[in-house]
């Protein structure tokens, strides 16, 4: 544990990255959320994550759909190109910007009305493809730009000033696991370490890495009996286990005690840490997660952590056998086939 | 052996109609008849014989009526008929109802299995299908197709088709593929024989070789507008499937896969998704262009229904992006299988609040492939959605046209910053209008400068993309944005003067694939002494020719497939003072445009019928 922080410390002594740019460099515009939302949270995580693990903000963009989640990544890295879309059509906007430059890395950052409701068919799809992104979901189970409706994640028997909602809600992450997502974590916006450590570890997964974070509305829906509040989520999270990003420059070895941690290696080598708890999960396992996330639904348990990993599932550009360098470096002269094709394909048509 | 036939049944003295025939093939859709019928219009086009081929099909796998009208015409006429002079009937539902439709001197050839009332007036010839399957014995899951081989072989006898032509029209069909073409072969040669032993030439229709092949190219317009944009660079393609336009989409696909492969690493410098409906492919294209790529979509008109969301916010954000709408008639599910130039006005102004949409509308099919290069080029050059208005007739049917023409122009990308652009620039404003063009300057996302990123948003936002509800800022950029649209009228095709009659105060305006019929109508209203001129119109905004156009002439008749008379309404608005000269001549049943419906309403209007 002491160890793994000497970078991190070297960090601070000289206030940069190992790419030599400091926190100020990942900032965004101020805020415009209420005071004490849960997304201006989630940003903060972003940010950290991101300096912490020195992504390079000009390589990186952001998206987003619309609702109140969707227009936070305006508050976070203003140095990377930002793509606030339509509601819930963020998937292919992301689809179509990752496979046009397969360098950049990317962030999108949803809502639950947004992924759960009109874009849950490109939710389930980006899964499908697995488009190398970030998807995180700031799920508070209320429509808060347009004041106050019930989303599609809001439990069942929920009072909102609009009635009293009859639907059991849609769990993000067990719909993840229906679309054969690898990469599926729940987190809480008061807990800001974990989230922030989920965000480094999903950064180093090469496909969709989607993050279901329970993020409080203080204005629409922080009711203490509601699922999606503070204080419901600061008694009923049972993590998991205790997560922390080990980083692939990170060479020296931890001392945590043997048969306590299991680490689960991303695809640029770096790991992700999970120091047992006092349960025994095992999240490489479909099944195992399918019924753990069946046993916290039906017993109301805000279970987080990394739920489900599993590394060895192609990326789209990978399916797509799509050259390394990005096709937007294309040049002219591979782009355009040159006379003599034209000519050869002429005479096929003689 | 069918070598050496000395043409045939036909004695070419008695042959008193030479190449000038509408033939209608009537057949059971899923038979596998197109084969059969592409191997006679390819035989015809490789003598050199102007001929179209147009297939009118059912929205249907398999059981429903289908036809397939070849046209031949010694001058180069080659739009659909209203009446037919040779029909080919082995449908038994359709082949009553086809006879009786048929011109007074036309002919029959008949499956001899089929129940009919033969005319007097019509020349009949029984073909024995069934005889000559037994003779041939195909194997029994080809028997279908090479079943349709018998009609060929028994045509080709009595027009004077040579089995050479067939033969190689065959061959560049099935790719060069023998065992096809052997298997195919061997029932024309059956019944081309069948044919010499046992009918007496008793119609005076033929065919003779011309030298329309050269310099020409067959090829249908889905196919060309892939190709084309191919030859623009193109790097994404996200789609959905839909009739008529999946197969520019998957012709994109296998031309892409055969000219765009790195050859080093056997890897693919282009990516084409099928999407999960037509809201993500138009996502994941407007996602690419905005990161740089050369991206675009192709759909029909309920797909632009389901698009018109996300074109608003590439409109209102100002990304790049090719849209091709191969049109079928609506509204609503409509005729999926039917041609129609539908939505003009739908996608003049697609998506709410003020939308401005630059279309662009070829006119044929050396066109689509030209429009699906240069329109990745205006795209760019304007940073805004691009319409390339196809419709089915182009796109699905196959069509002799004219040799493409290798791109004269290099690919122009617009206004792109690199790092280096912004460092020597110091400062970096997505909207600002610099030139004062109205068109701003962008940076793709990865630009390695502290200065490129910016935040794209249909929202309101200021000159560096920042949000805002000022509203002076809020009409700056809507100001702007009308201004670009001027622009696009200098960039985008420019309108054709077709036809410049002799002294004509009667204008002829048009577009898109009814082309060919009005070059046609115009021919025939010379015949009837009158002079017309003919505008065919190439894009959206319009140039100020057309203007012009329209001032020059007592009366402009627009021709166009829909009901609505949707560009007259269009030019009506731009030429507001000449309003009253603009009128409509509409017909919209499905069909491909008939010149002779053409001119006869004009004569009608003008009096004159």
């Amino acid at each position: 544990m002491m160890m793994e922080r000497t970078a991190a410390k070297q960090d601070q002594r000289t206030n940069v990255n190992t790419i030599g740019l400091s926190k100020a460099d990942y900032r965004g515009r101020p805020s415009t959320l209420c005071q004490g939302c849960g997304h201006n949270s989630i940003a903060n995580q972003i940010i950290n994550a991101c300096y912490e693990a020195s992504v390079s903000p000009e390589h990186l963009i952001k998206l987003s759909g619309i609702g109140c989640s969707s227009k936070s990544p305006a508050y976070f890295m203003s140095r990377s190109h930002g793509f606030n879309s339509l509601h819930g059509r963020m998937p292919p906007i992301a689809t179509g910007a990752l496979m046009a430059n397969r360098e950049l890395k990317a962030i999108g950052v949803s809502g639950d009305g947004d992924t759960a409701s009109i874009g849950i068919g490109h939710f389930i799809h980006m899964l499908r493809r697995n488009v190398p992104m970030v998807y995180i979901i700031e799920n508070n189970g209320v429509y808060g730009l347009t004041k106050g409706q019930f989303s599609a994640t809001a439990d069942k028997g929920q009072v909102l000033k609009t009635g009293i909602n009859p639907f059991m809600p849609v769990d993000l992450c067990l719909e993840a696991l229906a679309a054969n997502c690898g990469f599926i974590a729940r987190s809480f916006a008061g807990d800001p370490k974990q989230v922030k450590e989920l965000i480094k570890a999903a950064l180093s997964y090469r496909g969709t890495a989607v993050l279901d974070i329970i993020s409080p509305c203080v204005t629409f829906n922080n009711r203490d009996e509601s699922t999606k509040s503070y204080t419901w989520g600061k008694q009923h999270e049972d993590p998991l286990h205790d997560v922390t990003w080990v980083p692939v420059r990170d060479e020296i070895s931890l001392d945590y005690e043997p048969g306590e941690v299991k680490d689960v290696e991303m695809h640029d080598g770096s790991r992700l840490r999970l120091k047992k708890l006092d349960q025994d999960y095992d999240p490489t396992s479909r099944s195992e997660a399918m019924r753990m996330l069946d046993k916290a639904y039906q017993e109301h348990i805000l279970v987080t952590g990394l739920i489900y990993f599993n590394k060895a599932q192609p990326s789209l550009q990978e399916t797509e056998q799509m050259i390394d360098e990005p096709l937007i470096a294309l040049g002219a002269d591979v782009a355009r086939p040159n006379h003599a094709q034209f000519d050869d394909l002429l005479a096929s048509f003689r | 052996m069918s070598d050496s036939h000395p043409n045939l049944n036909v004695n070419q003295a008695q042959a008193s109609v030479v190449n000038d025939f509408s033939m209608i093939v009537a057949t059971v859709n899923g038979s596998g008849s197109q084969t059969a019928n592409l191997a006679l219009m390819r035989s015809f086009f490789r003598m050199g014989i102007p001929t179209s081929g147009k297939n009118l099909f059912p929205s249907n796998i398999q059981g429903l009526p289908t036809w397939f009208i070849i046209r031949t015409n010694p001058n180069g006429f080659t739009a659909r008929r209203e009446k037919h002079n040779i029909l080919i009937a082995m449908n038994q539902e359709t082949v009553q109802s086809d006879l009786d439709a048929l011109e007074p001197g036309a002919v029959i050839y008949y499956a001899d299995h089929l129940t009919v009332d033969l005319r007097e007036d019509v020349t009949s010839y029984p073909i024995p299908v069934r005889d000559l399957l037994r003779t041939v014995k195909p194997p029994r899951e080809y028997r279908d197709y090479i079943s349709n081989m018998a009609y060929v072989g028994v045509v080709a006898a009595m027009l004077g088709i040579p089995r050479q032509e067939l033969q190689e029209a065959l061959e560049t069909h099935f790719q060069g593929r023998m065992k096809p073409v052997e298997m195919n072969m061997g029932m024309i040669d059956a019944a081309m024989d069948w044919a010499v032993q046992n009918l007496q030439k008793k119609d005076p229709f033929a065919v003779s070789v011309m030298d329309h092949d050269e310099g020409r190219i067959m090829i249908d317009g889905n196919t060309a507008a892939a190709l084309g944009s191919i030859f623009g660079g193109i790097t994404f393609s996200g789609w959905y499937p839909i009739t008529p336009a999946s197969s520019l989409a998957e012709q994109l696909q296998y031309y892409l896969a055969e000219m765009r492969i790195d050859p080093d690493t056997g890897k693919r410098t282009y990516a084409v998704v099928q999407a999960e409906d037509e809201l993500a492919a138009v996502g994941m294209a407007i996602g690419a262009g905005w990161a740089g790529a050369r991206s675009m979509t192709s759909t029909s008109g309920p797909g632009i229904c389901l698009m018109s969301e996300l074109v608003g916010l590439a409109y209102a954000a100002e990304i790049p992006v090719v849209i091709w709408d191969v049109q079928r008639m609506g509204p609503s599910t409509g005729l999926p299988t039917r041609t129609s130039q539908g939505d003009i006005l739908f996608i003049r102004y697609l998506g709410h609040g003020d939308t401005n949409q630059v279309m662009l509308l070829p006119g044929s099919v050396k066109e689509c492939f030209e429009f699906g290069w240069r329109a990745f080029d205006v795209a760019e050059l304007l940073q805004t959605p691009v319409f390339v208005l196809s419709d089915l007739d182009l796109g699905m049917n196959v069509w002799v046209t004219e040799d493409f023409e290798y791109p004269d122009e290099p690919i122009q990308r617009g206004k792109v910053l690199s790092a280096e652009d912004l460092e020597r620039l110091g400062s970096f404003g997505r909207y600002r209008d610099v030139d004062g063009d109205a068109i701003p300057y962008r940076t793709l996302p990865g630009t390695d400068n502290p200065m490129a990123g910016y935040f794209t948003r249909g929202t309101g936002h200021d000159e560096d993309a920042i949000y805002s509800e000022d509203p002076d800022e809020w009409e700056l950029n809507m100001e702007r944005l009308t201004r670009k649209y001027e622009r696009a009228r200098e960039l985008v095709p420019a309108p054709i003067l077709e036809v410049e009659g002799n002294g004509a105060d009667i204008g002829i305006i048009s577009y898109g694939s009814t082309d060919v019929a009005i070059q046609e109508a115009v021919a025939l209203l010379q015949e009837q002494g009158l002079e017309v001129d003919y505008l065919r119109l190439r894009a959206i905004p319009f140039s100020t020719d057309v203007t012009d156009f329209v001032e020059l002439h007592a009366r402009c008749y627009v021709v166009e497939m829909n009901t609505d008379g949707q560009m007259r309404q269009l030019l009506q608005l731009e030429t507001p003072a000449c309003a009253s000269r603009l009128r409509s001549l509409c017909k919209n049943d499905g069909l491909p445009l008939a010149a002779t419906w053409i001119a006869e309403r004009l004569l009608a209007v003008e009096g004159r019928g």
